[in-house]
């Protein structure tokens, strides 16, 4: 039963999304019924957002409960979980601090605290590309000194002293770099493997539609 | 009951539900509009076509022909990965990536997961899994616990080991480079739909000396996974890989038929390169009829 019963329900949703696409969504009665699949979809997305509660709460207590290293970050995590999702879940007509408006205790936590913090998490990122950069662009081979190269005329190109620099040497240096490094030999790879993976998930999806492959469920 | 029998059931069962709902959609047409969409014949044939090849060539690894696959060193890499943290006695952290179950690219990420957990019971090395979603917190469970128990291992398997972190991009970023930077992993795998964070991960991983394998299909990640990481798959052999480590013949009949239609795309492109230059040049013009077969219209 464990078995089948995902195997089936693979098969048939999978068929039905897959031929609705070549039908009317809004006439045909296959379209409706992928329509509605895809409510179900979203209904389970958010229950299970209680599993999520779950998980967080019983990993952190445990560390809280064993006193094991850090178990102070726990407790603050505990706190923020229930006191950003209690007072979020309440109704406003309760008080204007419930509910996610403007004014509520979850909005001023969501822009005071969360996206400040996410948006300095993303700001990070330009001093983590400087070391990966430093650490691909050693020109240990032939192969390594032509990215480097590549990527010191792309990057010239892209900035605008760089863009003056390479007018130096040639008024339209900057324009054949877009057109035949970016839009020609990088544009042509990046489709390649665009192509190749929507094969490989095209090809995926057809061994799962048909229980070929049951990895996904925990099946050998 | 044999096993060709069950497969030509199999395929005469899919043949008839596609027909039956096929027919049952074309007479439920309603005042606006056709019921089906002939703009998109193009890709129906090529569905068929795709489907016909990957059922052919599994057809032939059921009947026994050995189907050559070519290595992908990342995932030859893995045992190994998983060897050297067993000896070092740190666990391995495998993040399937950061999207959620109803895309491809994380359901390559959890089937690889189940094959990759099952050498690591064996080993008995601690493994960390964390998930941005609930349901792919679900789903990494089920297939943990039950790899462990096809290692003969159900005992060892800590249900807490693989844990929900959080719903936003950066703090759950934030939350695995802690883990990294705590717990320090011997190797970290991440395999499947990563967007921004992945330099964030992929160096964090790297400053703190783990042997890192990475794969995912957004081809604007892989250069950051390929300058920061040991192993890299690329696109398709993320998809591949789950077959690839199973060994099974059956899995791998898919993958052929997925080169077969490679060698048409690529016959495809080819022709239309030809027609392109002649169309330029001014010897035919029939490049736009060509392209538009390719189109929706």
């Amino acid at each position: 039963m464990r078995k089948t019963v995902p195997v089936v329900t693979a098969f048939v949703t999978g068929v039905i999304v897959t031929i609705s696409f070549f039908f009317n969504e809004h006439t045909t009665l296959i379209g409706k019924v992928q329509g509605g699949i895809l409510q179900w979809v979203t209904i389970i997305f958010g229950l299970a957002l209680a599993l999520g509660m779950v998980s967080i709460t019983r990993v952190n207590f445990n560390k809280i409960k064993r006193k094991q290293e850090g178990w102070f970050y726990s407790v603050l995590v505990i706190v923020s979980v229930f006191v950003m999702a209690i007072p979020s879940a309440l109704p406003v007509s309760w008080s204007p601090m419930f509910g996610r408006n403007e004014g509520s205790l979850y909005y001023w936590l969501w822009t005071r605290i969360s996206e400040p913090m996410m948006a300095t998490m993303f700001a990070m990122l330009a001093f983590y590309i400087a070391s990966a950069a430093y650490r691909a662009f050693r020109a240990r081979s032939t192969e390594s000194t032509l990215l480097l190269l590549t990527a010191v005329i792309v990057m010239l190109s892209r900035i605008p002293m760089g863009e003056w620099f390479l007018r130096l040497f040639n008024e339209s240096l900057p324009d054949w770099v877009n057109i035949y490094i970016m839009n020609g030999f990088n544009l042509s790879v990046q489709r390649g493997i665009i192509v190749g993976a929507a094969l490989g998930a095209a090809s995926m999806s057809l061994r799962i539609i048909l229980g070929i492959e049951r990895t996904y469920m925990g099946k050998g | 009951m044999p096993a060709h029998l069950r497969n030509t059931i199999r395929i005469g069962l899919t043949a008839l539900l596609l027909t039956v709902v096929s027919v049952s959609s074309a007479f439920a047409q309603a005042e606006d509009g056709p019921a089906f969409l002939t703009n998109r014949i193009n890709a129906l044939i090529l569905v068929i076509v795709f489907s016909v090849a990957v059922m052919y060539f599994t057809q032939q690894a059921r009947k026994g022909k050995t189907l050559f696959l070519r290595k992908i060193p990342g995932l030859d890499a893995v045992e190994e990965a998983v060897g050297r943290a067993t000896e070092m006695g740190r666990p391995i952290l495998y993040i399937p990536g950061i999207l959620d179950l109803d895309e491809m690219d994380t359901i390559a990420g959890v089937s690889i997961l189940g094959r990759v957990t099952k050498i690591v019971a064996e080993y008995e090395t601690p493994l960390i899994v964390p998930a941005r979603y609930p349901t792919v917190l679900a789903a990494c469970q089920e297939i943990c616990e039950q790899a462990y128990a096809e290692a003969g291992k159900p005992d060892t398997f800590n249900k807490d080991s693989v844990r929900y972190l959080a719903g936003e991009q950066f703090a759950f970023t934030a939350a695995v480079n802690g883990i990294m930077m705590r717990e320090r992993p011997a190797t970290n795998i991440y395999l499947g739909g990563f967007f921004a964070e992945s330099l964030l991960l992929a160096e964090t991983g790297n400053a703190a000396g783990s042997i890192q394998i990475a794969g995912t299909s957004q081809p604007e990640q892989l250069p950051f996974f390929i300058a920061a990481c040991d192993y890299t798959l690329m696109g398709e052999e993320l998809y591949a890989a789950s077959a690839y480590l199973s060994h099974e013949p059956l899995m791998t009949g898919g993958l052929k038929g997925q080169d077969l239609i490679k060698v048409i795309l690529i016959t495809v492109i080819i022709v239309g390169v030809i027609l392109s230059l002649l169309d330029h040049w001014n010897v035919i013009h029939f490049f736009d009829i060509y392209s538009g077969w390719f189109q929706e219209a």
